[in-house]
C-alpha cells in the first residue's frame, strides 16, 4: 500500500518537473499562427523564423565561444588542483577544499558585484574578458567537485608498474596518466561548459552592452512577451544541452571501459 | 633538491593556478567590496573615497530594504520546506527502488542541462493567459474568460521549486544510499511497525541529507534573481533584485556593496551554522554526484 503511495508520488514529482518542459517543445510545433493553445497541426515555421533571427544566431555564437573558453580555462585550473588534493596528503587539504568551492556557496549575486567592481577599479571595464573571468570562477568549483569525484578511482599503482618498467616521469604521463584522466577532463569541460551556457544572473552584471548570451537573449525576448519563437529556442537548447551531454555520457562510458581493459 | 622536498612542493605547484583564481577573482573582490562599501557616492563623478556609515545605516535602518529582505528569506523557507515535502518520498522511493533506479537517477539529472531561464518561462505557457489550463478550462465550458494565474508569489515559489527539486531529492537520496536497508527490517522484527521504524531509524539518519538539499535550496532560493521577474509581479521584488537595481540601474556601487555584504552575512551564517553541525563533507557529496 504504502510502496504504491511513493511510486504514485514519484511518478507526479517527475510529471511536475517535465511536464512544463514538454509543453515547451509541443507548442514549439505548432502551427497556430500564435503559437499558443490549441495545438493545431505540426509545424517548423518557428524554427524557420529563428534562423533567420540575427540577433539570437549572434548570441548563439557568443555563448559558445564564451562557454568553449570557460571549459578550457576551468578544467585546466580544476584537474591540476583535483590532482594535488587526491594525490597527495597536502596541510590544510579541508581549507583548501573549502575555498574551492567557495564560488558556489557565495550567491551569485554577491560575486557578480564583487567581481564588477573590483575589477572596474583595475580599469577593466564590463567586456568579454570580464565575463570569461566570471565565468571561470563560479564554474570551477563544480569542475573540482566532479573531477575529484572521478580521480579518486585511478589508482596510482599503473603509473608506478610504467616507472619501474623504465618510463620516465614524462612519457608517464603523456601514456599513462593523461589517458587515464581524459573521462575526468572531459565530464569536467563539459559540466563547466553547460553551466556557463546557462548562466543569466552574473551574465547580467557583467556583460558589455549590446553582447548576449543566449539566456540574456532570451530574457530580453520575454520581456516584450512569450513569443513562440522562444519555444522553439527551447527546443533548440534541450536538444543541445540535453542531446549532446548523453553523447557525451555515452563517449566517457566507452572511454572508461577501454581504458580499464 | 631531494625526492622529499620536490614531492611537498609538487601539490602547491598544482593547486597554485586555482588558488591564485580564487584568491583574485573572489576573495580579494569581496574584501574590496567591504572597503567600497563604506565610501560614499557623490552626485557627479567619482565615488568619494573615505569611511562613511551611510550606506549601512540606510541598508540596516531603511524599512524597505528590511522588508524585501524578510520577503526574500520568507520565499526561500517556504521553498525549502515545499522542495523537503515534496523531495523525501521521491528520494525514498529511488533509493528503495531495485530496477530503474539508474534511469530515475538520469532522468533527475535532466533539468540540471535544461537552460533555467527555459525552465523557468516554461510556466507561462502553463498558467498564462493562453497556456494549457486557461485553454482546457475554457474549451471545457467551465470558464468564458482566462483567469490570471501567474505574477504573483506563489508562482515565484513554483518556479523556484520546480528549479531547486532535484537537488534536495539529490542529496535526500545520497544520505538514503548510505543507509543499510537491514536496519529498518532489524527495528519491525524487533517489534517497531514500518511506519516506526522509518521515523525512528531511517529519517535520523538522513537528516544531513535531508539538512545538505535544504542548505542549499535555501541559498540559492534566496540569491535568485531571474524567477520573481519573470514569475513575479511589480510588488514581488527580491533582494537580489535590489542589489541589481542598485548596482546597474542606479549606479550607487557604495549602497550596492553594502546590500550585497548583507545578503552575504545573512547566508554566510546559515552556511557557517550548517558547516558547524554537519561539516561540508555531505554537501561536496551530493554535489559531485
Amino acid at each position: 500500500m504504502s510502496w504504491m503511495f511513493l511510486r504514485i508520488w514519484t511518478a507526479l514529482v517527475y510529471l511536475f518537473l517535465f511536464l512544463p518542459i514538454g509543453v515547451v517543445m509541443l507548442l514549439s510545433f505548432n502551427a497556430n499562427q500564435f503559437g499558443s493553445f490549441p495545438v493545431t497541426g505540426l509545424s517548423f515555421r518557428w524554427f524557420f523564423k529563428l534562423a533567420n533571427n540575427d540577433a539570437i544566431l549572434r548570441a548563439f555564437e557568443t555563448s559558445l565561444l564564451l562557454g568553449s573558453l570557460t571549459a578550457v580555462i576551468s578544467t585546466t585550473l580544476g584537474v591540476l588542483a583535483s590532482l594535488a588534493l587526491v594525490r597527495y596528503k597536502v596541510p590544510g587539504q579541508n581549507m583548501i577544499s573549502t575555498l574551492l568551492i567557495a564560488p558556489i556557496l557565495v550567491p551569485e549575486v554577491v560575486l557578480a558585484v564583487a567581481l564588477l567592481l573590483f575589477l572596474n577599479a583595475l580599469s577593466i571595464n564590463k567586456s568579454f574578458f570580464l565575463l570569461l573571468m566570471g565565468h571561470v570562477i563560479f564554474t570551477l568549483p563544480f569542475v573540482v567537485l566532479v573531477v575529484q569525484a572521478r580521480l579518486v578511482n585511478i589508482r596510482r599503482d599503473v603509473e608506478e608498474a610504467a616507472m619501474s618498467l623504465g618510463a620516465n616521469p614524462r612519457q608517464t604521463f603523456f601514456q599513462i596518466t593523461l589517458p587515464l584522466l581524459a573521462p575526468a577532463i572531459f565530464a569536467g569541460m563539459l559540466f563547466a561548459f553547460t553551466i556557463s551556457f546557462d548562466d543569466i544572473t552574473g551574465t547580467l552584471f557583467w556583460k558589455p552592452g549590446g553582447v548576449e548570451t543566449v539566456p540574456t537573449q532570451i530574457f530580453a525576448m520575454l520581456r516584450n512577451s512569450i513569443s513562440p519563437e522562444i519555444n522553439a529556442l527551447g527546443t533548440v537548447m534541450i536538444i543541445l544541452t540535453v542531446g549532446l551531454p548523453l553523447l557525451g555520457i555515452g563517449i566517457v562510458r566507452k572511454m572508461s571501459t577501454k581504458s580499464s581493459e | 633538491m631531494t625526492i622529499e622536498t620536490r614531492e611537498a612542493r609538487q601539490p602547491w605547484i598544482l593547486l597554485s593556478p586555482s588558488l591564485t583564481v580564487i584568491t583574485l577573482l573572489l576573495v580579494i573582490p569581496l574584501l574590496f567590496i567591504v572597503v567600497y562599501s563604506f565610501w560614499l557616492r557623490t552626485a557627479t563623478g567619482a565615488d568619494q573615497v573615505g569611511f562613511f556609515l551611510d550606506n549601512w545605516t540606510e541598508a540596516l535602518t531603511d524599512a524597505f530594504y528590511r522588508d524585501i529582505l524578510f520577503y526574500t528569506l520568507k520565499i526561500a523557507a517556504i521553498t525549502t520546506v515545499v522542495c523537503a515535502l515534496l523531495g523525501y518520498p521521491a528520494a525514498y522511493f529511488i533509493a528503495r527502488s531495485k530496477g530503474n533506479k539508474a534511469l530515475l537517477l538520469l532522468l533527475l539529472m535532466l533539468p540540471f542541462w535544461i537552460s533555467y531561464i527555459i525552465r523557468t518561462m516554461s510556466w507561462i505557457n502553463i498558467l498564462g493567459v493562453s497556456g494549457a489550463i486557461n485553454s482546457l478550462l475554457i474549451s471545457l465550458g467551465i470558464i468564458s474568460e482566462p483567469i490570471q494565474m501567474l505574477y504573483n508569489q506563489v508562482t515565484i515559489v513554483l518556479g523556484l521549486v520546480h528549479f531547486l527539486l532535484p537537488f534536495m531529492i539529490l542529496n535526500i537520496y545520497v544520505s538514503l544510499e548510505g543507509i543499510d536497508v537491514t536496519l529498518e527490517d532489524a527495528a519491525c522484527s524487533l517489534g517497531a511497525t514500518r511506519w516506526q521504524s522509518f521515523l525512528e531509524v531511517t529519517l535520523p539518519l538522513s537528516i544531513a541529507g535531508l539538512a545538505a538539499g535544504g542548505l542549499l535550496c535555501f541559498v540559492l532560493a534566496a540569491g535568485t534573481y531571474i524567477t520573481p521577474i519573470i514569475l513575479g509581479g511589480p510588488s514581488d521584488a527580491m533582494f537580489a533584485n535590489l542589489v541589481f537595481e542598485a548596482i546597474i540601474t542606479q549606479l550607487d556601487w557604495p549602497l550596492g556593496s553594502a546590500l550585497s555584504l548583507m545578503l552575504l552575512v545573512v547566508l554566510g551564517a546559515l552556511v557557517l551554522v550548517y558547516n558547524h553541525f554537519l561539516g561540508m563533507g555531505q554537501l561536496m557529496k551530493g554535489l559531485g554526484k
